[in-house]
């Protein structure tokens, strides 16, 4: 085959709890260290021990983010998946196994170079412990890959000097496994292949980190000092991530004492009473959840919403409905979320695209929640949540306060400022708050969920109750002024078309609007970042005679919600939906949206029948 | 009626505290509960436990889940802020707020089908985190508000007011409560004032979780013969065993362990707790025991009164979390935001 230098994709087949999951991640980092960009995912069951598990590799020396779909070396090292990932390389690939047991020629394909080394075999020879060879064998295909790839082992050294910095007794034995595989495939094979990496400076001050991380140190950031979560994938290593990072950043030196509260709750119902609780009484909270946890907390949202009660939940979703996926990636919470409760209801939605607005929003849903005095859902996914992205370098401007937004303080009370908790004073429909324990006789109020007053007083009169929810609709829809704004981009050349996305989309789409440009289909682009929508939205909708709107769910809830917020005539949104549980790739959307731009005419001047209501087109 | 503010006349010979505040400063608006109902008289045992304790009103929040007991912070305490919350949720709440600000005085008022029901998963994880609050739950046996319900306290055997019987074992909040580590733990009866406001003292002064269960009758639906929570019944089947005497001051108190005399317990925070002895074996140090003694008496049928538990040295959700000595609300940016030199140091630890 050609030579394809920065440019492919490799996909290791594991079996979950093989200690594979370290080997992989030397070896992307190892090319990043090249400065060669990479985008990399790990694919794994709902299981610790036994299970298939995948990690794809996408070296891109064009930096493209997102999936390419297809695979142009698998490493097959899963006997169980076999037939699978060798069905899955594109032709003209390479398949690396392990030979040490022969294997009939019927597991093989013409079209795809097989690569045996057998590791077993040189594992055993080298180490008697089984552990030690489960462990070492990752190690020693890792430095078989290095020799076909032309990976510097170099970089390799390095990193595992850095991880077992001060652990001599466990580098050494794993620089030797690295050396065993290396030198056993330069000896045998015609190294490297077409197929392989050069060193670039492309990579630069980027760093490779997971959103959850990321979101977790948006938290810190972001002031929060209680975190109330209870265990669920993919969000688990959202609040430990939180709890890392405060041991670090909130631990007061002299004394060890703590600048947060963390709790592991009994239940999601338990973790969004103690955010709620806390905010309350002026302390920045949040909850980490998905899906499931997002319904356990249905009732206290609207109690949050009504009683105007600050919360940050980070939602990573998840593959649903029910137990659904729980370690594949969907956007299928965005309805749940923006209604969530029983009741007339609307809550704040921030979209992150990858860690590092997962950082920024992350830190900014905080100030949204004080200010707004609702909960805001930062809507992010396992891709983006449980994935190590490349991204630009976290940033912060140091001269950047907390907004707490509208609290009266003792010394306003005590000057006579009129208080009414539920009192519209400056026409925003955002009222003052006050917290507990503030001024001795000024000041106090009974929060609740029933109806009430703008003083706050029990009622059941149908005009407070009016007046009320009134209030919060204004609140809600003035917001959407100065929320995060969609990101637009007119096309190359004119066009009467358009697509939307959000979240984690992203990162395939751009290289699908690359490839699209190419093939003759321009169209407008605009990202979303926050739900209530931003005027802008509807008026993209309305310049566009078509607008894709891509996401990943069935049901098109962004599309429902454009529908629902903006009036837009849905004949006018062509849905591009991917759902099946694993990132959307740059193939389906190019390949979706080609086909429904012939079918539309768009390009070629020939539009649809106006009126006619376009397929809502989904992925099999 | 919530709405109508109680007149303020104060008598100018009402007696004032420390503070110089009087009982009325303590109070709340009017109750909207049933003439009778043994909730009010919480309130005012509440009242009166603040008062003379000398506590800054506003200086206590009040939290609820929901219910007829759950109304009643509305109806005491009229300075603090009160938080009616969601139905049986009202532990995670107060543990959320107490997290954010451990200076004030956290009072959790909770009911029977409040806290053994839809809520006993909080109730008992609030109570093993040992959050420093008093949690109260007014316990009448039947659920008030959606007119007469069994709930999960009501005993075996028990009419309801309409004749039906309940066939289901009733849950004990106490035993509970000592089963889950609750450090400070009594029952008391709404009727028996000199009993409670003592009682309600030194939960208040206590570190730590402190829970009261306290028979309160409803007078709507489960004060008739046949109840094993009305006024009558437990009149003729309390037995206390102790009548405490809180002391706040901090003056050392020779212990007299003398069976059937009085019992000295020194609180956390030096106050001291005089145990006069009514049963001469029960002992509130004994955690194992006092279940069993429990155990016992319920199968007797009797409602077993006074201070059961109490663990003095007992630590809270705070110490175990080890959070710093000011309210974590009241951090400010510099506490709370690392910076961008921080955030640079973070970057290079990613590449």
């Amino acid at each position: 085959m050609d030579a394809r230098v920065n440019d492919f994709v490799v996909k290791f087949a594991n079996i979950n709890g093989s200690g594979s999951a370290s080997a992989n991640g030397l070896f992307a980092r190892s090319i990043l260290r090249m400065g060669i960009p990479v985008a990399a995912r790990n694919i794994f069951p709902s299981n610790i021990q036994g299970l298939p598990t995948w990690y794809e590799v996408r070296v891109t020396e064009a930096g493209w983010r997102g999936r390419r779909g297809g695979v142009d070396f698998a490493v097959a090292m899963n006997p169980q998946t076999w037939d699978k990932d060798v069905a899955e390389i594109d032709a003209g690939g390479y398949l690396f196994f392990d030979s040490t047991r022969p294997l009939p020629p019927s597991k093989f394909r013409a079209d795809v170079t097989a690569l045996g080394v057998p590791l077993t075999e040189l594992c055993n020879a080298q180490y008697t412990d089984s552990r030690q060879r489960q462990l070492f064998k990752n190690i020693i295909y890792l430095g078989a890959l290095s020799a076909f790839l032309d990976i510097d082992p170099g970089e390799i050294e390095r990193l595992l000097a850095e991880q077992y910095r001060g652990k001599d007794a466990l580098l050494e034995p794993n620089r030797r496994a690295l050396a065993l595989g290396r030198a056993h495939v330069l000896d045998r094979f015609e190294c490297p292949l077409p197929l392989r990496v050069e060193r670039r400076d492309r990579v630069g001050k980027r760093i490779f980190v997971d959103g959850n991380s990321a979101a977790a140190l948006g938290a810190v950031y972001g002031g929060a000092t209680v975190a109330a979560w209870y265990p669920i994938t993919p969000s688990s290593s959202l609040a430990e991530g939180f709890a890392k990072w405060c041991r670090k950043l909130r631990t007061d030196a002299a004394a060890g004492k703590r600048r947060y509260a963390i709790v592991q709750a009994e239940d999601e119902l338990a973790s969004i009473g103690m955010v709620i609780g806390a905010a309350w009484n002026g302390a920045r909270a949040f909850t980490a959840t998905s899906g499931p946890g997002i319904s356990l907390m249905q009732e206290f949202l609207g109690l949050a919403y009504f009683a105007e009660i600050p919360a940050v939940l980070f939602d990573v979703q998840r593959g649903s409905p029910s137990t659904g996926m729980p370690t594949r990636t969907q956007q299928a919470d965005l309805v749940a979320c923006a209604y969530a409760s029983h009741g007339d209801t609307k809550h704040v939605l921030l979209f992150p695209e990858d860690p590092r607005e997962c950082f920024e929003l992350g830190a900014l849903a905080f100030d949204v929640a004080d200010r707004l005095q609702t909960p805001v859902f930062v809507m992010m996914d396992l891709d983006i949540g449980m994935q190590d992205w490349l991204i630009e370098p976290f940033t912060w401007d140091d001269s950047r306060r907390m907004d707490r937004g509208k609290v009266m303080s003792a010394a306003e009370l005590e000057a006579g400022r009129d208080f009414g908790r539920y009192l519209d004073v400056d026409g925003d429909g955002i009222p003052y708050r006050t917290w507990p324990g503030t001024h001795p006789t000024r000041g106090s109020f009974f929060t609740r969920g029933t109806t009430k007053d703008r003083y706050a007083r029990y009622t059941e009169e149908g005009t407070a109750y009016v007046d009320n929810v009134q209030r919060l609709l204004r609140k809600f829809d003035g917001a959407r002024a100065w929320l995060p704004k969609p990101e637009v981009a007119d096309a190359d050349e004119p066009t009467d078309a358009g697509v939307i996305w959000f979240g984690s989309t992203g990162a395939a789409m751009a290289e699908a609007l690359d490839e699209l440009a190419r093939q003759g289909v321009h169209l407008d682009r605009m990202r979303i970042r926050a739900f209530p929508f931003h005027d802008s939205v509807a008026e993209f909708v309305a310049a566009h005679r078509h607008v894709f709107v891509v996401e990943q769910n069935r049901d098109a809830q962004l599309r429902m919600l454009l529908v629902n917020e903006c009036g837009i005539d849905p004949a006018r949104i062509v849905s591009v939906l991917h759902y099946d549980g694993t990132p959307i790739t740059e193939r389906f959307i190019t390949r979706e949206i080609a086909e429904h731009a012939q079918l539309l005419g768009l390009g070629s001047g020939e539009g649809a029948a106006a009126g006619s209501r376009p397929p809502i087109r989904r992925a099999s | 009626m919530t709405y109508l503010a109680k007149p303020k006349l104060h008598h100018p010979a009402l007696a004032r505290n420390a503070l110089g505040l009087t009982r009325r400063d303590y109070e709340g608006a009017i109750s909207t509960l049933c003439a009778g109902c043994g909730h009010d008289s919480i309130s005012a045992a509440l009242i009166q436990a603040c008062f003379e304790l000398g506590i800054a009103p506003h200086r206590v929040a009040k939290l609820s889940g929901i219910g007829c007991s759950s109304k009643t912070p509305t109806y005491f305490l009229g300075n603090s802020h009160g938080f009616n919350s969601v139905h049986g949720r009202m532990p995670s709440v107060l543990t959320g707020a107490a997290l954010a600000n451990r200076d004030l005085i956290y009072i959790g008022v909770s009911g029977d089908g409040d806290s053994a029901s839809i809520g006993l998963g909080q109730f008992a994880h609030a109570l093993r985190r040992g959050v420093d609050m008093v949690y109260i739950v007014e316990n009448n046996g039947v659920y008030g508000l959606t007119k007469g319900q069994f709930s999960a306290t009501a005993d075996k055997g028990s009419k309801s007011k309409r004749g039906a019987v309940n066939h289901d074992e009733p849950i004990d909040l106490v035993v509970l409560a000592l089963a889950l580590g609750a450090s400070f733990v009594a029952r008391s009866f709404s009727g028996d004032k000199a009993q409670l406001v003592p009682l309600l003292k030194a939960a208040l002064c206590h570190k730590g979780a402190a829970f009261l269960d306290v028979v309160s009758p409803c007078v709507a639906f489960n004060n008739h013969p046949g109840s094993t929570k009305s006024y009558d019944y437990v009149r003729e089947h309390n037995e206390a065993v102790n009548r405490l005497d809180f002391m706040p001051e901090r003056d050392p108190i020779a212990v007299d362990l003398e069976p059937g005399s009085v019992r000295d317990v020194v609180l956390h925070d030096g106050g001291t707790l005089r145990l006069r002895k009514l049963d001469g074996d029960y002992d509130p140090s004994d955690r194992v025991r006092a279940m069993a003694y429990l155990e016992a008496h319920r199968a007797a049928g009797e409602v077993v009164t006074g201070l059961l538990y109490a663990d003095p040295g007992a630590r809270d959700l705070h110490e175990a979390l080890e959070t710093v000595a000011a309210p974590l609300n009241s951090l400010g940016d510099a506490d709370l935001v690392p910076g961008s030199a921080a955030l640079d140091a973070i970057n290079a630890s990613l590449r």
